[in-house]
């Protein structure tokens, strides 16, 4: 079973596409362009559509997803996380 | 799926362009005018009247915008015939002259010395008369190229980026090579993925098209923002469904245009285009807006993915929708046209996707309502550059 997907190998961020992901439980993901198969403990409950780290982040790194800068960096994230609005800005605007 | 000798039935119309619908519109120049035309819209059953709130005191470009607006509505051939209304005579006679250029029948009347009452009446009766000659046309079988095709999203979620709008870019790499006519656009909503835009674009001259009408729109947002737009751009809906920033947004918004088709061309808002190909159109994108916009532009069936599932519709545009997002398709299903929640599960290849979609496409072109027009969502909004004098 798939619990989430990533667009391409590189990318920093992956996308919960089931409901009801729960903190502690082992995800598996999809990366989509390649084909490949991705493992991964939740560290945060997810809302489908919210993205997990796939790796750990500290303030003013870059999240790469698509293979495209996607915003900076604004507080912690580990790897399993869930990445939103409360750390992860626009470097836009 | 082989579309090489596809085709589907639409309308002819007097300049050669196919219609997939068959409306006899009663068209308001302005907010005064709603009123007359509903009546009219009342009074004969199977008119379309397209109230809408602006048109007085608008002026430069916003006003060239208005007209140009609702003459492309009236002009598209999804329309039958139009009935224009506006309370000065002259301006009714401008929007009519436009419409008219098609060769397909429009009919004027201005409110002031008659009044409501003596409007309505004479609107009505060649309202019947444009009613009772549209129902007797016939579709016939059209080649596929024959078709134009538009596109925009909507309350977009991360399910957009990976399923709904890959599906539409795989249906848009398929159309592209028969010679349909395409669009695209939301200028701000390709911001931080606009360096991929401009590299799709067929040459240098239409990229600096596009850069300047990308920068335009840039700027407008640099003069008017209080904040980094976190509640407009992305919306309140984006963030609840997953999306983060723009740039995010917008590359997903941008998987929408496939992976083949090239930018053949740049137009201004509800400007048509002048060739088969894949166009940007400079549009808001907000969904009724750029919907209205496309329709204005000529286009006549348009693919809208949503991810946390957005309800609009168009009066003369037939809207397909399309969603990747299961708790959507589970709890608005009366909305979707096309799921494609197989895709994130694996069960569904991006190429299947693709013709599901448009599968849809040709069974909407020959006829079959889609989930919007059915329930009914009538949504036109023109687009305003600023305020009225």
């Amino acid at each position: 079973m798939i619990h989430f997907v990533v667009h391409e190998e590189g990318d920093g961020v992956g996308v919960v596409v089931v409901e009801g992901v729960k903190k502690g439980q082992e995800l598996t993901g999809w990366i989509m362009e390649d084909d490949k198969e991705v493992r991964i403990t939740a560290k945060s409950d997810i809302p489908i559509g919210h993205k997990l780290a796939l790796k750990d982040y500290k303030p003013g790194d870059t999240v790469i997803k698509y293979g495209v800068d996607i915003g900076k960096v604004v507080a912690p994230i580990a790897r399993g996380e869930h990445t939103h609005v409360q750390n992860l800005k626009t470097k836009r605007w | 799926m082989d579309l090489s000798k596809a085709s589907f039935w639409g309308y002819k119309r007097e300049n050669g362009r196919i219609g997939v619908r068959n409306h006899v519109v009663i068209l308001p120049v302005d907010d005064l005018s709603n009123a007359a035309a509903q009546a009219v819209e009342n009074n004969i059953k199977g008119t379309l009247a397209l109230p809408h709130p602006y048109g007085r005191l608008q002026f430069g470009a916003d006003l060239d915008l208005h007209f140009r607006t609702l003459i492309g509505t009236g002009a598209n051939p999804n329309v039958a015939a139009v009935v224009v209304i506006c309370i000065e005579e002259g301006w009714a006679k401008k929007v009519a002259d436009g419409i008219a250029a098609t060769g397909k029948p429009v009919a004027y009347f201005g409110i002031e010395q008659h009044g409501d009452h003596d409007t309505i009446l004479r609107a009505s009766k060649k309202a019947k008369e444009f009613v009772q000659w549209a129902s007797e046309l016939r579709r016939e079988e059209r080649p596929l190229k024959d078709l134009w095709v538009s596109t925009k999203c909507g309350e977009s979620d991360t399910t957009s980026g990976c399923g709904a709008n890959p599906t539409v870019g795989n249906a848009f790499d398929k159309l592209y090579p028969h010679g349909v006519t395409l669009v695209f656009g939301e200028t701000t909503e390709l911001t931080g993925g606009e360096h991929l835009v401009a590299a799709r674009c067929r040459n240098d001259e239409v990229r600096k098209k596009f850069q300047f009408m990308f920068d335009r729109y840039q700027e407008v947002i640099e003069r008017h923002k209080t904040s980094n737009l976190m509640d407009s751009q992305p919306t309140k809906g984006n963030i609840e469904g997953g999306l983060t920033t723009i740039e995010e947004k917008a590359l997903g918004n941008i998987q929408k245009i496939g992976r083949k088709c090239v930018v053949d061309g740049v137009l201004d808002k509800a400007e048509a285009p002048t060739g088969p190909g894949l166009w940007f159109m400079d549009s808001s994108s907000a969904a009724a807006e750029m919907v209205t916009l496309c329709a204005a532009a000529g286009y006549t069936v348009h693919f809208f993915p949503t991810g946390q599932g957005n309800v609009i519709g168009n009066p003369i545009l037939p809207v397909i929708k399309l969603c990747a997002n299961p708790r959507t398709v589970r709890t608005m299903s009366e909305h979707i046209d096309v799921d494609v929640t197989g895709l994130l599960r694996k069960e569904l290849s991006p190429d299947q996707a693709g013709d599901k979609l448009l599968e849809c496409m040709f069974r909407t072109a020959n006829g079959r309502l889609t989930a919007a027009e059915a329930l009914g969502h009538r949504e036109f909004v023109l687009t305003r550059l600023y305020e009225s004098a």
